[in-house]
């Protein structure tokens, strides 16, 4: 069974590749009502519009986002939206060209979970989760800006 | 200028040591080029023709002279002595090797200093005025803003992988001295009836392959909401800008193919969604931030300094100095100064190691320890007492530091150009230097007036070729290099600012002294007693000046 990274360690998947619909299969699936115990997943495009799983939101337990190339960082945006604005609460998992170096950022805008490249080894990654441990801007793992932190203490402090 | 506290330190000192992992990694074959690519990219280091070229911050164009001191000794020690000032403000080391990288950068650590996100597909280096905070037509101070906006960008999670690079300049002057009109974002500072502060937030102007001057996306923006603005304009590109072509990446292609009205829909709406976010700045963070910036301990002096107006009398060549690169400041008795690194010969924004010593030097002696770089790649002293301009000009003078020739033909705007860069078309300093020669007589020099000649070695358009005066970028055909002209543009404010017009087909390398020598001739057989070069070409457009260069036949023509 593959290797993904979890809220921090290294498990394995328990999400089969074919279970996981495409946003035009979730539409469709989404029309019926749902049934009891059912596992659903969805996969998101760097182009598709997350405003589009707001509805029947709740029924899902992993929306995965595909980065079809690391440097195309739409899902970036996507995440943050799916997190802040469309009220996701589930599994967000990275998938596709996926590395260490970009785990600490897509951390930060709401993702929890992350299927590295094949080559990539899941273990060595886990360290660049904390590569910083301060953040200057809000987002969201974590809404308040470094500023407001900073009064907060000089109030403490003073 | 803002020191950093402990906060600021960590995230340093925590970048230099991911990135020295990153760069260990790559020379062991754990990352491949293209996985290393966008990481030193995001450090500022390119591979070039040479060697690695590696770009430091230096965050709106302020240095001390201690950063400086400790430019010049990576200059020194890392590179062959010397470093070359960028037209965003920035300082580029042309010879490191890859392997020292991580050392320079905790060097500049010591010093509060970076290279973070200095290249690749994020927020670049936020620019200003470098008059910021003593100019007499300033109207609110940027510097706190652009220190706020600089700790925003570092880092920001959701912008670190945009379609294409981005780049936001502040000003808060009635002057526009930071080319907003050609950026990703233009941030204007200004007052309302009741002196509040906001933002006229413009959008969307870039120079590059389709230049385009910026519109106004919104007139009054509270200052309280840069940081949320600036973050629903990011988040419409990032979701939105082209990804399928590089040369149509840019949010200035993506505003244009929308149109001003639905882009600023669109970032309205999600500005809407998003806007009472704790992003929104507290006055007491401003505050904080703000008294970073408070004026150093000016003595009170007269405006008139005897000994001052003395030496002008005395002396042409101060006078001339004088009239070039002193500034007016609005202090009584206290001037700007430009230090020209436009003598001829040397490149422009250029400086050597010993230069900088020098010029760090001069900054403690002279202007409380501080200086700035301008984004026509000169250094600034912002507080020098007019009764010490005699003495500073003989000490500049004797360093090759003042070359009386601020906003004059041979204050050249440049890129390093093919010598150095693997992007260029064709070099660009042999021809700065073969213009400068010409023009080296400084009675006529002066005589012209102020003309901004900006070279670009590419379409890339770092000698930002599209505002100059005069124009001229490097082309290739057929694998040699060919130079185009145009005439016209300008960077400038509201209606002021204009992109320039392609007088006609390209010239050689050797033709290009002669080919500025006409456009100035013509300039001063037509112009009125009032008009500078720019004014003279916008009232006779650009056929007499064109008539003038190509009207004798040209063996040498290329379509």
């Amino acid at each position: 069974m593959p290797e993904i990274i979890r809220n921090g360690r290294v498990e394995p998947d328990d999400w089969a590749e074919s279970d996981i619909l495409t946003l035009a299969q979730w539409r469709e699936r989404r029309t019926q009502p749902p049934q009891p115990g059912e596992r659903l997943a969805v996969r998101l495009e760097p182009a598709d519009d997350p405003a589009d799983l707001a509805a029947g939101v709740e029924r899902l337990q992993l929306v995965a986002i595909h980065f079809p190339k690391f440097a195309d960082g739409r899902g970036y945006s996507s995440a943050v939206l799916l997190r802040t604005r469309y009220g996701y609460r589930g599994e967000l998992r990275a998938v596709g060209d996926v590395g260490r170096d970009q785990l600490f950022y897509l951390r930060r805008c709401g993702f929890d979970a992350f299927a590295l490249a094949p080559h990539r080894d899941p273990h060595a990654a886990l360290a660049s989760l904390a590569d910083f441990s301060l953040r200057y801007q809000g987002s969201v793992d974590d809404r308040t800006p470094l500023f407001r932190k900073r009064l907060a203490a000089g109030t403490a402090r003073g | 200028m803002y020191r950093y506290d402990a906060y600021d330190r960590r995230i340093i000192d925590e970048r230099v040591a991911q990135f020295r992992d990153q760069t260990r990694r790559y020379l062991a074959g754990e990352l491949t080029d293209d996985e290393f690519r966008p990481l030193r990219l995001q450090n500022g280091l390119y591979v070039q023709r040479h060697a690695p070229m590696l770009r430091v911050a230096i965050p709106y164009g302020l240095l001390s002279s201690t950063q400086l001191r400790t430019l010049a000794r990576i200059a020194r020690t890392y590179d062959r002595g010397y470093g070359h000032f960028s037209t965003r403000q920035n300082l580029q080391y042309n010879w490191p090797s890859l392997e020292t990288v991580p050392d320079i950068l905790a060097e500049l650590a010591e010093v509060e200093m970076h290279a973070i996100q200095t290249s690749g597909n994020c927020v670049r280096n936020i620019t200003t005025d470098h008059f910021a905070g003593v100019a007499p037509d300033e109207l609110v101070d940027p510097r706190a803003f652009a220190e706020i906006l600089r700790q925003w960008s570092t880092f920001h999670p959701e912008f670190a992988y945009l379609p294409r690079k981005f780049k936001i300049a502040l000003n808060g002057a009635v002057s526009d001295r930071a080319a907003t009109f050609f950026h990703d974002i233009g941030l204007h500072f200004v007052r309302d009836a009741g002196g509040d502060v906001g933002i006229r937030v413009i959008v969307g102007g870039g120079m590059g392959r389709t230049p385009l001057i910026g519109q106004v996306i919104r007139e009054f923006l509270p200052w309280q909401h840069m940081l949320t603005y600036v973050e629903a304009i990011l988040r419409v590109y990032n979701r939105h800008g082209r990804r399928d072509n590089i040369y149509k990446a840019r949010i200035k292609i993506l505003v244009k193919a929308l149109g001003i009205e639905e882009f600023a829909r669109q970032v309205e709406a999600e500005w809407e969604a998003t806007r009472d976010s704790p992003s929104v700045i507290p006055q007491e963070e401003y505050d904080r931030i703000a008294a970073h910036f408070t004026p150093p301990r000016y003595e009170q002096l007269p405006e008139h300094d005897v000994s001052f107006h003395q030496s002008l009398a005395d002396s042409r060549a101060f006078s001339r100095w004088v009239e070039r690169n002193v500034h007016a400041h609005r202090r009584p008795g206290y001037a700007a100064v430009t230090l020209s690194l436009k003598r001829t010969g040397a490149a422009p924004g250029d400086a050597s190691a010993e230069q900088m010593d020098f010029v760090a030097s001069l900054a403690d002696h002279f202007s409380f320890g501080e200086l700035r770089v301008s984004h026509e790649q000169n250094l600034i002293l912002a507080d020098v007492r007019k009764r010490d301009l005699f003495a500073l000009w003989l000490e500049a003078k004797g360093a090759g530091l003042a070359t009386p020739n601020i906003g004059l033909l041979t204050d050249i705007v440049a890129c390093p150009g093919g010598d150095f860069c693997s992007l260029a078309n064709a070099k660009s300093l042999p021809i700065a230097e073969a213009i400068q020669r010409r023009f080296d007589d400084l009675d006529y020099l002066h005589d012209i007036g102020e003309i901004d000649l900006n070279i670009s070695g590419c379409m890339n358009s770092c000698g930002h070729h599209h505002v100059g005066h005069i124009g001229i970028l490097g082309v290739d055909k057929n694998g040699s290099e060919w130079y185009q002209v145009s005439i016209g543009g300008a960077q400038g404010i509201h209606d002021d600012a204009s992109l320039g017009h392609v007088i006609g087909p390209s010239f050689a390398a050797a033709e290009m002294p002669d080919v500025v020598e006409k456009l100035v001739a013509t300039y001063l057989d037509q112009r009125t007693p009032e008009e500078r070069f720019i004014d003279t070409v916008r009232r006779l457009g650009v056929a007499p000046f064109k008539q003038r260069v190509y009207g004798e036949a040209r063996e040498t023509a290329h379509a």
